[in-house]
């Protein structure tokens, strides 16, 4: 066992642990960053052409956490006996420098104001008695207001391609007409429309919505960011999810930031790192460093360091602080608790239009960030009042470029064959003529939906495996049916020679084995009351005031957008306040 | 296994330690001086060949594999028994002017005594306090040369250094000579002194000698050099088509300060000198340097003005492929390089136009196709970004076909490549193209 100090130590090397130590290295402090996965760069397994490998990219999980070391357990009910996810299908944990930056599509949000508030807003306009019991409804602590200026910054960092709608109030340009405004222009011009894009562009005008391009970090055009590092522009190749870019152009904490720091001496970057816990002085106040297996040599490394910042994974987060005793964990009996309460999720579900055979859809190509949405039914955008449910979804098409392999596990649609002659006509016809469109929703916290440590299960480290308890809840179905049905519309608009519309059911349990989005939240929450929250409005744990945990574990509800565009912001927030009042005053930020 | 790029980052934190360490014990003028030793090694582009291994800065050990067997470069730190530790000022100045090593002993002409020989008794001044009192010593010492015989007899240099080496004070005079202004003498200086550009870019002679060693003695000054494991020096002239004729001022600084351009990226050894050395010079030296290299005149006179061409552009994108090398280009240049060849510069270096394309050596593109390059990461630019290789997928015939399309499209005119120059190719430079490239973390 060998021990070593530094100033800072990160866990995780995704976007919130490399926004995170560039700013420590910003403000003087050593940094040394662990990672559990591998070393990641476009030069090496990122290079073409066999970075689009499909078999060994997003089949066999080149980019993805190995479930054989560790994973989760998961069940629907508190009841039920929960059983380890030993094959990745419903969501996929990435691994490796760059984490989930890196396999990400590339869609870049900012987060809607109303949704960062959405209890107070609730009651404000609907009253108290409109929240359901048993949900958990809870503002962020934060505002749009406060977080712009780190919205504004990120997205400088990232190259995102978007059109503005309104910048410091004035109106001006073709943006979202509900976004609200913004201190600046996005950094490139939006990227165009692939042909599925532009039809549902004219189609959602018809139906009387509102379209614009959705916020990307594919670069639209060759960019040199805030860091001086370069990407180039994207060409459509459609490998973004699940992949890494060769063309440079989809952001990520390898290209986007950790360029800047490889060289600096004051910045150590170990893979294949992973950490078992962190680690508390003997009253549990205060944190003073991590253990972590160093899985080349299979040996236990201890690294004492003045701040530990927790920024892995959403779920490994809430593991850590659960396995560490970094507050106290959530029991859903008694109600009390607050590590791993409030944990989330999205509601997606699919929709498809088949086109006429003149009507080439060409889904080859894409872009993992690009196309066309309309915000007319997320966040509160539309009248809730008569509706009965809180939440809502964007709708879009975002054509990201479908692959040979994932086509023919598609086939042709819910009603062909899955075999023989008419599985290949239905194929054929779905690949050339069809385009995809998606409801993208909101997930609300209840009191019965959470994580724990499992009482049965442990990992090959030999620590209790996470246990997520989830199932879709009634509020959440009943919010995807109204906004599904809204497609309606838009598929006749669009002249579809046949559509399929996918929903959630009545009474749907969750379904492990099928892929529905990777944007999972909650479980170590952000709030101003510690009996609801896990981390304070700064991302600073309530209990251990030298560790901050970054991430979407601090979303308390699933939003309708992507999370990375809020995770970003919330990194360059909290970095700001732990360089302009912690590390002068080293302490809880916020007391009671 | 040193990640490749990282030593000039490192050695330059090594001279913020070392410097820092001694500060209280001198006074501002001797600083002063370290660092304008520093600055000048950076200059002189000394770590590129002393400095193998990135922990020890100029611990040597640098092979050089050149014709007449494999040299190795000294260990030049302040040991006393592995540096040079034990030499005086006269001693550390005969060899950078003279290439006399202590005790008379003749240095190989890898070393550009001839250029470094223009350099001021003041310059060399401040490298001998930096070389003394500000790089640590590294107790080491670099591999015995494996000269073949009579070339590894020393006396066979002295003659040479007789016949072709400028003496200082000759290549001191050389160096006062008028100038349009005094910027472009400060870059001629450099270039042509400490940046000892023409030792890999001016053509030598058959004796080894460079064939003009300042902008006075020819127009051979700087017109292209002989391949350098593998890779073909360009000419820094103002040809239009193979030279930097259309490279403007702003082009040559950004390129010599981060290693990439409107007009082309570096590779091969240049990569080497940005990384050590010019990415560290002033704004203002650089922009010397650029003004001194658009003084030169063209060394080839009759050569046609590079103009655009669009029509084959025009073709790809109708979707026609005239010939193989243009479907190889659309499958896997295109993305990057466009279809039009114009690239996405400065991340991704223009084909269009670019003078290493057209050179009569096609050398360098055809190593770039087998191997790859890495653009090299500085500190204004620090962006790797790597092309692939393609030696693993494409044949002979395929490399000639996409390097002669290259060659010969939008308004370039390069010489037919047949695959058996490419099999060629492969067999004489088997050792860079199984080298496997340096792989940046980006």
């Amino acid at each position: 066992m060998t021990l070593k100090r530094t100033d800072v130590v990160i866990i995780g090397a995704g976007w919130a642990g490399a926004i995170l130590a560039k700013e420590m290295r910003e403000a003087g402090r050593s940094v040394v960053m662990l990672e559990r996965g591998p070393e990641r760069s476009t030069a090496t397994e990122g290079t073409y052409p066999g970075s689009i490998d499909e078999l060994r990219g997003a089949i066999r999980h080149r980019l993805f956490q190995n479930p054989a070391k560790t994973t989760v357990t998961i069940r629907n009910t508190v009841n039920q006996t929960a059983l380890p996810y030993r094959q990745l299908a419903a969501f996929l944990p990435g691994e490796g420098v760059g984490g989930a930056g890196l396999h990400w599509s590339g869609v870049h949000f900012r987060a809607a104001p109303d949704d960062l508030r959405l209890r107070s807003h609730v009651i404000d306009r609907y009253g108290a008695k409109f929240i359901p019991e048993g949900m958990n409804l809870q503002d962020y602590g934060v505002t749009y207001e406060e977080l712009e200026p780190f919205f504004d910054k990120a997205e400088k960092v990232f190259g995102t391609s978007g059109e503005a709608y309104r910048v410091n109030g004035q109106i001006v340009g073709n943006g979202n007409v509900f976004a609200p405004s913004r201190s600046d222009k996005f950094p490139l011009p939006a990227m165009q429309d692939v042909y599925t894009a532009s039809l549902f562009r004219k189609a959602a005008s018809e139906a009387g919505y509102h379209p614009y391009s959705l916020p990307a970090a594919n670069a639209s055009m060759q960019y040199t960011n805030t860091y001086g590092l370069q990407m180039g522009p994207c060409n459509f190749c459609g490998y973004c999810s699940g992949y890494d870019c060769y063309m440079y152009s989809k952001a990520s904490p390898n290209i986007n930031i950790l360029p800047s720091l490889r060289y600096d001496s004051d910045f150590t970057l170990i893979t294949d790192a992973h950490v078992l816990k962190i680690n508390l002085d003997s009253d549990r106040r205060k944190a003073t460093g991590v253990t972590y297996l160093d899985q080349r040599e299979n040996r236990e490394t201890t690294i004492e360091a003045d701040l530990v910042i927790l920024a892995a994974f959403q779920f490994h987060n809430v593991h850590l602080m659960l396995l560490s005793g970094i507050g106290r964990p959530y029991d859903p009996i008694s109600n009390t608790g607050v590590v791993g309460r409030n944990f989330v999720y999205q509601t997606i579900t699919t929709s498809r239009a088949w086109l006429s055979e003149n009507q080439f859809t060409n889904q080859f190509v894409g872009a993992g960030g690009a196309g066309v949405a309309v915000d007319d039914f997320n966040s509160d955008n539309f009248d809730h009042g008569p509706l009965g449910f809180v939440g809502g979804s964007p709708i879009w098409v975002n054509q990201a470029g479908v692959k040979p392999i994932a086509a023919a596990l598609n086939g042709g649609g819910k009603s062909a064959p899955r075999w023989g002659a008419g599985y290949k006509a239905g194929l054929v016809d779905t690949y050339r003529h069809s385009l995809a469109m998606d409801a993208h929703g909101s997930n609300m916290a209840y009191r019965d939906v959470y994580l724990d440590l499992d009482p049965t299960w442990h990992d090959s480290y030999g620590q209790p495996l996470l246990r997520m308890t989830f199932t879709w809840k009634e509020n959440d179905i009943r919010m995807n049916q109204y906004v599904v049905g809204k497609i309606e519309p838009i598929m006749k608009a669009l002249g579809a020679r046949r559509y399929e519309l996918g929903r959630l059911e009545h009474g749907e349990a969750f379904d492990t084995r099928r892929y529905q989005t990777t944007h999972l939240g909650g479980g170590a929450v952000m709030g101003t009351n510690p009996n609801e929250s896990a981390l304070n409005r700064y991302l600073q744990s309530w209990d251990v005031s030298n560790v901050f945990v970054i991430g979407s574990n601090a979303f308390p509800q699933g939003m309708g957008y992507n999370p990375t565009g809020m995770v970003a912001a919330l990194a360059y927030w909290a970095a700001y306040h732990i360089r302009t009042t912690y590390l002068t005053q080293p302490g809880p930020l916020v007391t009671l | 296994m040193m990640p490749f790029p990282r030593t000039g980052f490192r050695l330059l934190a090594a001279f913020g330690f070392i410097l820092a360490t001694q500060a209280s014990a001198q006074t501002s003028s001797q600083k002063d001086l370290l660092e304008k030793g520093r600055y000048l090694a950076a200059a002189a582009d000394c770590s590129a060949c002393h400095t193998h291994d990135a922990t020890a800065p100029y611990g040597g050990g640098n092979p050089f594999r050149l014709p007449i067997g494999t040299l190795y470069a000294p260990n030049i730190t302040p040991d006393i028994q592995h540096g040079i530790g034990s030499y005086t000022e006269t001693d550390f100045s005969n060899a950078l002017r003279r290439g006399i090593g202590k005790n008379g002993k003749p240095l190989y002409p890898a070393m550009p005594f001839p250029s470094y020989a223009r350099m001021t008794d003041a310059d060399i001044h401040a490298l001998w306090i930096y070389f003394h009192d500000g790089v640590a010593p590294i107790a080491r010492s670099a591999p015995d040369n494996a000269i073949h015989w009579p070339l590894s007899m020393r006396w066979p240099m002295t003659l040479w250094r007789w016949a072709f080496a400028p003496t200082p004070k000759a290549a001191q005079a050389n160096a006062k000579r008028d100038f349009p202004s005094d910027e472009i003498a400060r870059g001629a200086y450099l270039v042509e002194g400490p940046g000892h550009c023409g030792a890999c870019h001016t053509p030598r002679a058959l004796t080894m000698q460079e064939k003009a060693l300042s902008s006075d003695e020819g127009d051979a000054f700087l017109s292209s050099g002989a391949a350098v494991d593998g890779w073909t020096p360009v000419n820094l002239r103002q040809d239009d088509r193979t030279g930097l004729g259309r490279w403007s001022e702003n082009d040559i600084v950004a390129f010599l300060a981060t290693g990439r351009s409107k007009k082309g990226s570096a590779f091969g050894g240049m990569s080497d000198a940005i990384e050590h050395g010019t990415q560290y010079l002033s704004t203002a030296d650089l922009h010397a340097i650029a003004r001194y290299l658009k003084t030169s005149l063209p060394a080839r006179k009759h050569e046609k003005p590079w103009h655009a061409n669009p029509a084959i552009a025009q073709t790809l994108r109708e979707g026609r492929l005239p010939n193989a090398g243009s479907r190889i280009y659309i499958d896997r240049c295109a993305a990057c390089h466009r279809t039009d060849g114009h690239g996405y510069a400065p991340a991704f270096p223009p084909l269009a136009g670019n003078p290493t394309l057209m050179d009569k050596d096609p050398g360098s593109l055809i190593l770039i196709v087998l191997r790859g390059a890495t653009v090299v990461p500085t500190q204004k630019a620090p962006s790797a970004l790597t092309m692939p290789g393609f030696g693993h997928v494409l044949n002979d015939q395929e490399v000639a076909d996409v390097v002669t399309f290259i060659r010969q499209s939008w308004g370039n005119s390069g010489s037919t490549v047949t695959a058996a120059d490419v099999h060629d190719f492969r067999n004489r430079n088997a050792e860079w193209i199984n080298t496997p490239p340096p792989k940046p973390f980006n």
